[in-house]
């Protein structure tokens, strides 16, 4: 169950309007990807076309190098961005209901569920209708109902919107075992630091075109310009007038600058020492936020 | 999983969440008491022989003829009777019968001697029989599917309103999730009459109408396969209408046509009944034919053929209706910004698998 799930060259139009152009990227088995993208990028849509909602204009989307078929999309877990399940029945009805529907027995269907809803903390209330919970318990029913079926493959659009602390915590786990079994699992979310807490892999996407995709720390090095932090004893002025510097941020003892690309950052260090005691000098990563504005630029 | 055994399940549940419905319980009841009490009552009420006041020497014609006599001593004696309320009805000298303000028949009858009747249409039905037959049939068709249609079209807008309906479609056919609805639709509303109709016709029996049961029991043999194909028409129009709503509030707006296709039918038959020509063309026509086609049989207007090809034709419609429908649901089902138009959702519609 090691299969990559692939995007090649897809492209969606509604009406006019296109929202993707030649979208392609991959989600490798066990790995969690994470999908960034402003509002309107075009992040829903593709998760669509992924899940067989919608129908991509051109491209397509592959398993383990094969065409997906309604069948194998069966087997994936999907979570849309807009949660709705019926009001009007228990949640274990429900996501039995919906584990029927994605090929279970009845009798796999109904066990699978009591494990699920006691993972997600929902065990007591499994057989209240589901209006009558919490909208933080509605969530973790749809976490629930995503999961029921032991998905190959889960897509999950901002699966970690309207949740508390605590829920966050239960579906981050969740989506670990999940990644860890060997599942590629796809999310979006607009809470960036989320994302950079929980993904292997980052997609980014901007105006339909993936501006970005890699994991982690390959996007980090490639998005680098050479930044550094320094802190000393005193004024950390004068690091502005030192050949090559630019100056990011400048607070009393503390400074962070950039280098050319290829430049040394030692004699920064040097000069540093040679005024007075040096507390920190260190390499600064950027920030995924910071990745995020660059690329989509 | 095919598409038969989704279109299963997804019947099943909206049986199962019908039958937890209190809405639903308390109609179907309802309209079983009505049942009972409009074939039991009737006969009570007109039931039961007049009972007359006569002096002596008029009341052995009307013993003879089974009606309850109360001896009263003189004609003035007799009327007061009447007059108080103690009798339906008085013979006096003449003879003559009294009443407050309605002949009794009974009473009539058997003073008189009635000529020999030779029936020469014999299929020919009493006229009251008649006009309440045609009005129960298209009653019954009219609320079953106009009751049933609406349930469609709003577990149509639940799902696209709490937007489960994604979920859905990534995980069954389209298609299986409209026959699922038509056919959780069409098991219980056919159901729903069959239940109504064993009540009626033990009411009937209970009330000694057994005769207008044996005329019924062929127009009601015609009216199964009419009705059932005549509500796939409709749900299926019910449940495109549904889609192209994205709000429960919605769904008197986009229901107007279904509604018309409804309530114009029923009128038709209830006001035209007794025009021949119209009820020949009304029988053919898709939407009628369901309530006229039986009628027609009931009243002995139609050859043994008619409805055969009648069938044929709701049949043709019925499947024509259908395919249009799940175009237009596949068309406006993932659409949930607001109403869509019945001609987006015709010309757009996802070339999903």
């Amino acid at each position: 169950m090691t299969r990559t799930l692939r995007l090649d060259g897809v492209d969606r139009s509604f009406g006019d309007r296109q929202v993707l152009r030649n979208v392609s990227f991959e989600v490798s088995a066990g790995r969690m990807t994470g999908f960034v993208g402003a509002n309107g990028a075009g992040k829903t849509t593709t998760m669509r076309i992924i899940l067989g909602v919608l129908a991509p204009d051109a491209g397509e989307v592959t398993w383990g190098g094969t065409t997906l078929t309604r069948q194998d999309r069966r087997s994936f877990g999907y979570m849309p961005e807009e949660r709705g399940l019926y009001p009007k029945m228990t949640t274990r009805e429900q996501v039995t209901y919906l584990g029927r529907l994605h090929g279970l027995d009845a009798a796999a269907a109904r066990r699978s569920t009591d494990a699920l809803l006691d993972r997600v903390g929902l065990g007591e209330r499994g057989d209240d209708l589901l209006e009558t919970l919490s909208l933080g318990n509605q969530q973790r029913a749809q976490i629930a109902a995503a999961l029921v079926h032991d998905p190959e493959v889960l897509v999950l659009d901002e699966p970690f919107s309207g949740l508390d602390p605590l829920a966050v915590e239960t579906v981050v786990a969740v989506l670990r075992e999940r990644a860890s079994a060997g599942a590629p699992v796809l999310f979006s979310s607009h809470q960036l630091d989320v994302v950079e807490r929980l993904c292997d892999d980052l997609v980014i996407i901007g105006d339909g075109v993936i501006r970005a995709a890699g994991s982690r720390q390959q996007l980090r090095d490639s998005y680098t310009v050479p930044r550094f932090e320094l802190v000393v004893e005193h004024d950390a002025g004068w690091v502005r007038d030192h050949p090559g510097v630019t100056v990011v941020e400048l607070d009393g003892a503390r400074v962070v600058f950039d280098l050319p690309a290829g430049t040394d950052e030692q004699p920064v260090l040097r000069a540093a020492l040679a005024r007075g005691p040096v507390r920190a000098f260190r390499p600064v990563s950027p920030s995924l936020t910071e990745i995020f504005r660059e690329v989509t630029q | 999983m095919n598409v038969t055994q989704a279109t299963r399940l997804i019947a099943e549940r909206e049986i199962r969440v019908k039958l937890r419905d209190r809405t639903f319980l308390f109609g179907t009841l309802f309209f079983l008491l009505i049942a009972a009490a409009g074939t039991i009552l009737p006969p009570l009420f007109s039931g039961g022989p007049s009972t007359v006041a006569a002096t002596e020497s008029l009341a052995a014609p009307l013993r003879a003829a089974g009606l309850e006599v109360r001896v009263v001593p003189d004609d003035r004696a007799a009327e007061q009777s009447v007059r108080d309320d103690d009798v339906d009805a008085a013979v006096v000298t003449g003879p003559a019968v009294l009443a407050m303000d309605d002949a009794p028949d009974d009473v009539v009858k058997a003073l008189s001697t009635q000529p020999t009747v030779r029936l020469l249409d014999p299929d020919a039905v009493d006229p009251v029989v008649a006009f309440l037959v045609p009005f129960v049939f298209a009653f019954v068709f009219f609320i079953t599917s106009q009751t049933f249609g609406v349930q469609i079209a709003q577990s149509v807008i639940e799902e696209k309103q709490t937007r489960i309906v994604e979920i859905l479609v990534a995980a069954v056919p389209v298609r299986a999730l409209l026959a699922g609805k038509v056919v959780a639709g069409a098991i219980l509303a056919f159901a729903q009459i069959a239940l109504i109709a064993v009540v009626a016709v033990i009411g009937l029996q209970i009330g000694d109408s057994g005769g207008l049961l044996s005329l019924l029991a062929p127009a009601i043999g015609w009216f199964v396969p009419f009705f059932l194909i005549g509500f796939v028409l409709l749900a299926a129009m019910w449940a495109a209408a549904g889609a192209l709503a994205n709000r429960q509030e919605d769904i008197a707006a986009v229901s107007t046509p279904v509604q018309f296709a409804v309530m114009l039918p029923f009128f038709a038959v209830i006001f035209l009944n007794d025009n021949a020509t119209a009820m020949r063309v009304l029988s053919y026509l898709p939407f009628s034919s369901p309530t006229a086609m039986p009628l027609r049989l009931f009243t002995g207007d139609a050859a043994g053929w008619e409805p055969i090809v009648s069938l044929v034709v709701l049949v043709l419609a019925a499947g024509a209706f259908l395919l249009a429908g799940a175009r237009v649901y596949e068309g406006s089902l993932l659409r949930t910004n607001g109403r869509t138009s019945l001609r987006t959702a015709w010309r757009e519609r996802e070339t999903i698998g």
